[in-house]
């Protein structure tokens, strides 16, 4: 009975997604259902939440810094799809060249700062952007007679240290994406293509850019999301979730500001619905215009 | 063989992710745990203590010893974890609330402590405890934890707010803290510092209301009215600053790093001399012996400057209460022993012996023998003595309420209309304008 149960090409299948979908359920579908719900409570812990309607979501419409944050994750998924993409694919390209010298070294060189954790890279940043005279910036900067920059006080230069920091930190794990994509396209290409008097840029905008493609769609959907999820990186860089004119807010940080440090869960599971649907809105239209959704031609 | 060290590499830096999930996921609590034993049997109790302050368990340390030994059949193990300040507060939030993972014993910082007395508050109101030590302590910090006529929260100190000088860049510039009275006194001793030593006379605090609240205490005004909704745009806290930012323009005060005084980066830029004079509660004393070695004895402790002379001259600011939360093992032994260990007058003692604070029981104040004690660090640090100082405004604390708007004004101003006006010069009124609507727009 269980032999044919197991056996059954019918019934297998499920069996073997069933750890899958059972996680996705606990830890997706039932927290989402649940935070869908508590949008319209008003949840204080330890007290009876009651049903408030859509309040929470006409006070997010009016919220100032609501938009403030929205508009800073924005900025900042732009800024490191901008970066994120094409240096690191850039970069793979010249260290599969067989002509380049030290590539294993550059390689390990560029994958090592995803290694560390973010709350050590973000104090070692917060301090380098620090705005004393003595801070590494800052000193670097005094060499050539700059003076001492405010950078976490100000829009622009919090960015530029914010942008910093997840430049250091991801280029390396994006170029193994592309890397691993490179090693997929086949040497003859490059060969028949030379063979017919193509240069190297052109080589690389023919054959390399539109074969790499499943790569680069997979790079940008997960840097749209973590774009828009970035939180940690902000908390350390400003020593807390409260940057100055709230500068370094993110969505996810104006989340946590309302659920745990305001107890406001049922605001802060509007903000998170809100977070979700853009994520979606972006990341489904993208996937869509890149032709993911059409059925594979061969 | 290339390809080889390229997966050992992966290898290792999996080996690595792993090492790193599996230490955060032991270390629940996220801060650092030590048990006290202060000589207890091994019949004792072992009670959590939760604290963002470093220093507060060492003054737990000296009175669970007193505790263990005047009560054997009542003996206490106490296991401090010390946590960040905003981890702790939102942790025990959470834990609090939920009724899970709470210790038996925490410290809340005034600033937070309304959000823990919203709605029903899931804390042991310690009225019963306190009842012995009334009239002993200044009744007003009693007030401060409390709602509804239940005491929450036991505090630790009256942060009377004064101004430390570093004398020796005052000498410099020839000027005399002494003669200093009214904020116009300071603005023209600033003025001959910066010209003579090229050195700020003190700060533009950003990331907190000390000197705005001082000033409104001075007006006898507040940031909350009378029934503790919000006012942040009123003529008082306009003409505060305007005060501040007229002595920012003559290059008297500057914003600082870290943008307060009681701050990582500002003690490194207040003990190589940039700054002469902070306005704080008296407790940032044990932040210049601790964190500022460099200026002992060479600061002094003077009251505050005024708007007007015969205003009062000084404000409690800041503070921490201590207390007891409903899900404690012991509630009853919890609540004796915090009692003993804030309000007992041996505690008193001790609080201003280790911590270096201003006892909330005022009659240690005039101990001679205890404030004036040669060997004290504080007193061999500062160049006179607080309590000189205390003494002579000691009528003169005003309060700043704590009200349930509380930490939101806060947030709004240390975060936005401060720097607005002090980093990117913004016309104050606006400021205040809009910070009085968006606080009343969180409020809602």
């Amino acid at each position: 009975m269980i032999k044919n149960f197991l056996y059954s090409q019918k019934v297998a299948p499920y069996v073997f997604v069933l750890p899958f979908v059972l996680v996705f359920i606990i830890f997706w579908i039932y927290p989402l259902l649940s935070s869908f719900g508590m949008s319209f409570q008003k949840v204080t812990l330890g007290q009876e939440a009651h049903f408030i309607g859509a309040d929470n979501y006409t006070k997010l419409m009016g919220d100032t810094i609501f938009f403030k944050a929205v508009r800073n994750s924005a900025v900042y998924m732009l800024l490191t799809l901008v970066i994120l993409i094409p240096f690191p694919m850039l970069f793979a390209v010249l260290i599969n060249n067989k002509a380049m010298w030290a590539r294993e070294f550059f390689k390990s060189a560029f994958f090592f700062p995803a290694l560390t954790s973010v709350v050590v890279a973000g104090t070692i940043f917060r301090l380098m952007f620090g705005e004393m005279e003595g801070s590494l910036i800052n000193s670097i900067l005094g060499v050539f007679g700059v003076e001492p920059v405010k950078f976490l006080k100000g829009q622009t230069t919090g960015f530029i240290a914010l942008v910093a920091l997840a430049t250091w930190r991801w280029m390396g794990v994006n170029m193994l994406y592309f890397l691993s994509g490179l090693k997929n396209i086949p040497d003859d290409y490059y060969e028949a293509a030379s063979i017919d008097g193509a240069s190297a840029f052109q080589r690389f905008t023919r054959i390399t850019v539109p074969l790499l493609k499943p790569t680069t769609i997979y790079v940008l959907t997960i840097s749209i999301y973590a774009g828009l999820a970035m939180f940690i990186e902000s908390m350390m860089l400003w020593n807390g979730n409260n940057s100055p004119k709230n500068i370094g807010l993110t969505i996810v940080g104006y989340l946590y500001r309302q659920g745990i440090e305001k107890n406001n869960l049922g605001y802060a599971a509007a903000v998170g619905i809100v977070l979700l649907l853009i994520t979606m809105v972006i990341n489904l239209t993208q996937l869509a215009f890149s032709g993911m959704f059409k059925k594979e031609e061969d | 063989m290339k390809n080889k060290w390229f997966i050992s590499l992966m290898v290792l830096s999996m080996i690595l992710f792993l090492a790193g999930c599996g230490k955060s996921s032991s270390n629940t609590s996220g801060g650092e745990s030590s048990v006290l034993n202060g000589g207890a049997g091994e019949k004792a109790t072992e009670l959590s203590y939760w604290t963002f302050v470093e220093l507060h368990g060492q003054h737990f340390e000296k009175m669970l010893e007193k505790w263990n030994a005047a009560n054997p059949d009542r003996q206490i193990k106490l296991n401090v974890t010390v946590m960040p300040y905003d981890d702790m507060h939102n942790k025990l939030s959470i834990a609090v609330q939920t009724g899970v993972g709470a210790p038996d014993i925490a410290d809340i910082e005034l600033g937070k402590f309304p959000d823990f007395l919203a709605g029903d508050p899931q804390l042991e109101p310690l009225n019963d405890v306190a009842e012995p030590y009334k009239g002993t302590v200044v009744q007003s910090q009693l007030d401060l934890y409390s709602k509804n006529g239940n005491i929450y929260g036991l505090s630790t100190h009256v942060g009377a707010t004064v101004a430390f000088y570093n004398t020796e860049i005052l000498e410099q510039a020839g000027v005399d803290y002494k003669s200093i009275v009214t904020w116009e006194d300071f603005k023209k001793a600033g003025i001959q510092v910066y010209e003579k030593t090229g050195k700020y006379m003190g700060t533009a605090d950003t990331s907190a209301t000390w000197q705005a609240s001082l000033l409104l205490a001075q007006q006898n005004s507040d940031f909350t009215d009378a029934d503790g909704k919000p006012q942040v745009n009123t003529p008082e806290m306009i003409r505060a600053l305007t005060m501040l930012k007229d002595l920012q323009d003559n290059n008297v005060i500057a914003t600082i790093a870290g943008g307060q005084p009681d701050t990582e980066e500002a003690y490194g830029e207040f003990n190589s001399g940039n700054y002469a004079t902070a306005f704080m509660p008296l407790w940032q004393m044990s932040r210049y012996t601790n964190y500022m070695k460099d200026l002992s004895g060479k600061i002094a402790i003077a009251p505050l400057p005024v708007l007007e002379k015969g205003m009062h001259r000084s404000y409690g600011g800041g503070g921490t209460g201590t207390v007891v939360t409903k899900t404690a093992k012991d509630v009853q032994l919890a609540k004796d022993f915090i009692a003993y260990a804030k309000l007992s007058l041996d505690a008193n003692i001790e609080i201003w012996n280790t911590l270096g604070f201003d006892p909330i029981n005022m009659s240690v104040w005039d101990m001679k023998e205890v404030t004036h004690n040669p060997d004290n660090q504080f007193v061999k640090y500062f160049v006179n003595n607080p309590f000189d100082v205390l003494n002579e405004i000691r009528e003169e604390i005003n309060l700043i309420k704590s009200t349930s708007a509380s930490p939101t004004i806060n947030n709004v101003l240390c975060t936005v209309t401060l720097n607005e006006i002090f980093e990117d010069g913004k016309d104050i009124q606006k400021a205040l304008d809009d910070a009085q609507t968006q606080i009343e727009q969180e409020l809602k």
